[in-house]
């Protein structure tokens, strides 16, 4: 038994409640804003394997199934998680933004754009778990610095860029909103530097 | 064909009954250990208790005495708030968890449940004496961690069991976590040490990781550092080289590492004991 004594106790959140029982064989799910019904489905399928093969969204990548690679990364509730390590069930009554829906916004383009614009796009492949991980960090940190930016993006893999130019890409989209941000015009943050 | 039924409780309660009612149904929780099974056809579930929505078990609650961490906690939780104070060595671990994305995820509760040697928040719950509580139908019972995990990726949780929570005793001082692999990120400890300097006990607390069938406690070496240390020379706790480089040895000793293909035994006996001590060398001062 904890002593008597000032103490704090805090619930960390989570998604909102939902049925208790459901069928794992047709559900629905609120991905980029629209109920999707999810039909003959088997329980065992990932939210990835949903939104690609049942839901006709394929700009989440499957390459590792593993949770190695990144290139499903989808924001779960707001949180960037891996699509292939959440089960397509367990998606219910949370929602699901893809790289799609997320595409809609003018933010994710001016990564998108600052990914080819830096050379940071090659075959391509790990380049929509780039633009999610990315838009993640900078909504939540604006200016980042280099290790901020290194230890957000340490979960997504490219086998071609050798990464300099999709980090150089980042630095970009920080100059370029921090020129707008920022009346004066001054330097704004690349985030080299604390 | 009977379909499949996955449950979405909101509370313990209902994931217990739950876990009744469907003989053979699993806990998911953060899934980044139960979907990699099941992605490679390792593991096919016939009913699923998904633990995501249950609020009661992703809190925490920092008492004068005690911390108890609710088995939801997450990763990015264990790092991102009070815990980190109070719980150092939690965080750092927390922190070289996988990614950005695994950290969101992943679960105190699925660590150990899943029970790998490398489970990366093993060690310092060994070498806090954690201990950990289950719910059942029978209700709850609190083992020591060391009677949960009992072997490599095996536990002595009852399949209608869920994990509920932690708790380990508050103690004052430094502590560190430290993790050799081949990254960063991303990375399976080859080894790794957490430990505790208590400076009202005057003990130093070590638990290895990745270096034993299951989480150990280098006793041999914290009996040896705790007397060795001048613990009330100014400017904080102080050991000379050659204790440190002895408590390194006998970090060294507590180890029974394998041969894997990640690493040799040579190379993990050999890093143990040079994280433990560089971890504790970063928690007192060291003497010429
Ligand atoms: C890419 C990647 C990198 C990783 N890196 C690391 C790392 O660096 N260090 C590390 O330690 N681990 C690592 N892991 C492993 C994994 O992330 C952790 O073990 C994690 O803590 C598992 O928690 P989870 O919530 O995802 O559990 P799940 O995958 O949901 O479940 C794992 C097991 O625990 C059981 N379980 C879950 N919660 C409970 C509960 N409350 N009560 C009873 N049983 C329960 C489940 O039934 C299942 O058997 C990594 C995994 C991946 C995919
Ligand atoms: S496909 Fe999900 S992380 Fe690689
Ligand atoms: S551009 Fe080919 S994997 Fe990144």
């Amino acid at each position: 038994m904890p002593p008597e004594g000032p103490a704090t106790a805090r619930s960390l959140g989570g998604p909102a409640d939902g049925p208790a029982y459901v069928q794992a064989d047709r559900y629905e799910l609120l991905v980029n804003g629209t109920r999707r019904t999810v039909e003959d489905a088997w329980l065992g399928e990932s939210l990835l394997y949903v939104l690609r093969e049942r839901l006709g969204l394929p700009g989440s990548k499957n390459a590792c199934e593993q949770g190695e690679c990144g290139s499903c990364s989808v924001l779960l509730d707001s949180v960037v998680v891996c699509a292939c390590l959440v089960l397509g069930v367990d998606a219910i009554g949370s929602q699901v933004e893809t790289v799609e829906g997320l595409s809609a916004d003018g933010d994710v383009a001016e990564i998108q754009a600052g990914l080819v614009d830096a050379g940071g796009v090659q075959c391509g492949f790990c380049t929509p778990g780039f633009v999610v991980a990315v838009h993640d960090l900078l909504r939540r940190t604006p200016l980042a610095d280099e290790m901020a930016v290194r230890e957000a993006l340490s979960g997504n893999l490219c086998r071609c860029t050798g990464y300099g130019r999709i980090l150089e890409a980042v630095r970009r989209v920080q100059r370029s909103r921090a020129v707008s941000d920022d009346s004066d015009g001054s330097d704004g943050g690349t985030g080299d530097g604390e | 064909m009977r379909a499949a039924r996955v449950a979405l409780p909101t509370t313990v309660e209902e994931a217990v009954e739950a876990l009744t009612e469907a003989p053979g149904a699993q806990l998911l929780a953060g899934g980044t250990d139960f979907c990699v099974e099941v992605n490679f056809g390792l593991r096919r579930p016939p009913a699923v208790v998904a633990l995501r929505r249950v609020q009661e078990l992703r809190r925490y609650e920092v008492t004068p005495a005690s911390v108890v961490i609710g088995a939801g906690t997450t990763y990015a939780d264990m790092g991102g708030t009070e815990l980190s104070a109070v719980l150092p060595a939690l965080a750092a671990a927390a922190r070289t968890v996988g990614s950005p994305q695994i950290r969101n995820s992943g679960t105190l509760g699925g660590n150990i449940a899943t029970a790998s040697p490398a489970g990366d928040t093993l060690p310092l719950l060994a070498a806090l004496d954690a201990r950990v509580t289950l719910r059942g139908p029978a209700g709850e019972r609190t083992l020591p961690l060391g009677e949960i995990v009992t072997g490599v990726k095996t536990t002595s949780i009852a399949p209608d069991e869920v994990v509920v929570e932690v708790v380990v005793e508050r103690r004052t001082g430094p502590q560190q976590f430290l993790k050799v692999g081949t990254r960063n990120a991303m990375v399976i400890a080859i080894a790794s040490a957490a430990v505790v300097v208590d400076l009202e006990a005057h003990e130093v607390r070590v638990g290895l990781g990745s270096v034993a069938p299951v989480p150990v406690r280098a006793t041999e070496a914290e009996m040896h550092i705790g007397d060795a240390i001048d613990w009330r020379a100014t400017g904080g706790p102080r050991a000379s080289a050659a204790a440190l480089a002895r408590f390194g040895e006998l970090v060294g000793q507590a180890a029974s590492p394998i041969t894997d293909h990640r690493s040799t035994a040579e190379y993990r006996r050999h890093a143990v004991q040079v994280i433990a001590r560089r971890a504790l060398e970063r928690c007192v001062v060291r003497a010429a």
